[in-house]
């Protein structure tokens, strides 16, 4: 932002021993003159004058740079006598001084220098082992949690078991249910073209059903879920800890684990198979759909061979991927919820974090068992 | 700090200004006067509407009706240019802070000073170093987040924020509520000095009844909408008015009276507080 050139500060030089300043010695008007200030200079070894008289404000930014540049000038063994200065400037440039002199006194902490890239690397990998290891300690933390809701069954919360099946699971329906039927759609339009060409219009059945049963639904859904309830648990939990919430319940003697995660993670794992189960069957639903519009498979036909080309193992390997996916999903949601420190700024992180950790390890756990249901022919 | 300051004129001017919240009368035709390089501390009950009249000063909230005039500008007819110069002219110190908690205390310090002028960086953390410093805080805070500080740095650090333009005016926002009593004896002296220094015009929003007997030169009781009275601490002390007894009568009114009376107290060097070595 530029000052007017009425607030300017300003520094001539009438002649080789004189200086005269005037104008506004103001943080905002010394910025246009700082390379002027820094780089005049008076002949050594003489008596100069520094006419104050027509300063009309100064500030401490002010004072500062006037003392910096007599200091400079003194150095330089010349004579420096400011003239002119109202008393309250004067006193401000006193106070300056001794400012300068204390903080030579004390020299400013020393920049931290930038880190190289080895070290950047050790810090990186250094920190992404201590998440692991905290990650594997906040699910022991659960395990121990849950065996003691297990013996004393009354401690339970099943209230918040319910209200979290609603928030995360009920509520969830619609989206759930329209990005499948869309899903199930693209997947028979895509395939149908190819199967025309081979006149194999009736295997569009396989198709959306091993597809969608197994793989897209489960998948779609954890997606969706991580997306919708993982990022709410972890702002949740994060802005409780912020206002300290987290320790009051500490100190009240609720333990935040039996309140708070895992009614959460039992509610995904009731409700994530139950929502795949919904979106199969709307998966299937836009397939079917699309196989009649473009292929000319009625319904009666794609049931028919639906029944022949899906097996309930292959529904069950969809369906038994879902639990996995909604501990995953509520236990780093969680986990990064507890792990915000400081403010609003860090809650953000959190969130972000907890979601692209949940769906790069839901990822992750699916490719796994990928390989694992190959391994065992299922 | 600019040279006018020997015109009368007062620093801020408040004009038959009322303000209500649905049907809830804050402020009825109140009137105020703060005058320049003047400590002046505005009291009253929780709901008195004092903080929101500290907020219809800084421009954050508009009365219903009625003129409120700072530094000789018309708040009521006010472009957004003029609002961002005005702005630049006062500093304010929130009661928590207010500090931005992704910047360190040297950022939040140097923030006014990178937007508003174009000083170059070193010059800059300079600045910020001697604010640090004016405002009592040791010079290894600077390089912390506000997550990590104490309350009272806090406060400081907000301070040191207010002050970096140079404001002619300042706003302190229950500037010792929860702090330590030493630490509040700090703020006291903080205050005092900065008046001294820089003639700053000094409006503070307090319940520290050792504040307004140790620093205010004149406090205005807020009650039921209106401004009861206005004096020195003395002079109010002497008044009849319910609304201005009660802060006298209390054990606290007295205790603090007692203290303000004691012949001479030493003037305490103002404390430096050291970085934390709170957990993170």
């Amino acid at each position: 932002m530029k000052p007017s050139p009425a607030e300017a500060a300003v520094l001539s030089q009438p002649t080789a021993q004189e200086l005269k300043l005037s104008g506004f010695w103001t943080a905002r008007g010394i910025g246009p003159i700082e390379r002027q200030i820094e780089t005049v200079r008076l002949a050594s070894r003489t008596d100069a004058v520094a006419d104050g008289t027509r300063i009309e404000a100064l500030d401490t930014a002010g004072a500062w740079v006037l003392h910096k540049l007599l200091t400079r000038l003194r150095g330089d063994n010349v004579v420096v006598t400011v003239r002119g200065l109202r008393p309250r400037f004067a006193k401000l440039l006193d106070v300056a001084e001794q400012q300068i002199a204390d903080a030579a006194g004390h020299p400013m902490p020393t920049r931290i220098q930038p880190a190289t890239s080895i070290e950047r690397i050790g810090r990186g990998t250094e920190a992404v082992l201590s998440q692991a290891i905290a990650l594997l300690a906040f699910i022991g933390e659960n395990a121990h949690a849950l065996a003691g809701c297990v013996r004393h069954p009354e401690r339970f919360r099943w209230r918040t078991v319910l209200y979290n099946v609603r928030i995360g699971g009920v509520d969830a329906l619609p989206i759930v249910g329209l990005l499948s039927f869309m899903l199930g759609i693209v997947v028979a339009y895509q395939g149908a073209d190819q199967l025309r060409q081979y006149g194999a219009n009736i295997f569009v059945a396989d198709l959306v059903g091993l597809s969608m049963l197994r793989e897209f639904a489960p998948l779609i859904t954890a997606i969706i879920v991580a997306g919708r309830s993982g990022s709410a648990y972890a702002a949740q939990i994060g802005t409780m800890q912020v206002t300290e919430e987290i320790d009051a319940m500490r100190t009240l003697g609720i333990a935040p684990m039996e309140q708070l995660v895992l009614p959460k993670i039992i509610a995904q794992l009731i409700a994530l198979p139950l929502l795949t189960v919904f979106a199969d069957f709307l998966g299937v639903l836009g397939g079917m759909l699309m196989a009649r519009a473009q292929l000319g498979v009625g319904y009666a036909e794609f049931g028919d061979r639906f029944v022949k080309a899906v097996s309930v193992t292959t529904y069950m390997v969809g369906i038994g991927k879902a639990p996995v996916f909604a501990c995953i999903i509520a236990v780093v949601g969680c986990f990064q919820g507890f792990r915000t420190q400081g403010g609003a700024d860090s809650v953000g992180r959190q969130t972000t974090r907890a979601v692209v950790q949940s769906i790069f390890l839901v990822i992750l756990a699916d490719a796994l068992f990928s390989v694992a249901f190959s391994a065992l022919d299922l | 700090m600019q040279g006018n300051e020997q015109t009368s004129e007062p620093v801020i001017e408040i004009n038959k200004v009322s303000t209500h919240f649905g049907s809830r009368v804050v402020h009825s035709e109140l009137d105020l006067q703060v005058r320049r390089a003047e400590i002046f501390a505005l009291v009253g009950g929780s709901g008195s509407g004092k903080s929101t009249l500290l907020r219809e000063m800084i421009l954050l909230h508009r009365p219903d009706s009625g003129s409120i005039r700072v530094l000789g500008v018309d708040l009521n007819r006010l472009g957004d240019d003029e609002a961002l110069a005005l702005r630049r002219r006062w500093g304010v110190m929130f009661q928590h802070g207010g500090l931005f908690g992704s910047l360190t205390v040297t950022e939040n310090i140097g923030l006014p000073l990178r937007e508003h002028t174009a000083l170059e960086d070193g010059l800059i953390d300079d600045l910020c170093a001697w604010k640090l410093a004016m405002s009592g805080l040791a010079p290894a805070v600077g390089a912390q987040c506000p997550p990590e500080l104490s309350g009272g740095m806090m406060k400081r650090a907000s301070l040191a924020r207010a002050l970096a333009l140079d404001p002619e005016l300042l706003f302190l926002d229950e500037p010792t509520a929860g702090l330590d009593p030493q630490s509040a004896d700090g703020v006291d002296e903080l205050v005092r000095k900065l008046r001294d220094l820089f003639g700053l015009t000094i409006v503070i929003i307090t319940h520290d009844l050792d504040l307004l007997w140790q620093v205010a030169d004149r406090v205005a009781v807020l009650a039921e909408g209106r401004v009861q009275a206005v004096g020195s601490m003395s002079e109010l002390s002497r008044m009849d008015n319910p609304a201005v007894r009660q802060f006298f009568d209390g054990p606290r009114g007295r205790a603090a009276h007692a203290q303000a009376d004691r012949p001479t107290k030493m003037p305490l060097p103002v404390k430096t507080e050291e970085p934390s070595s709170k957990p993170k």
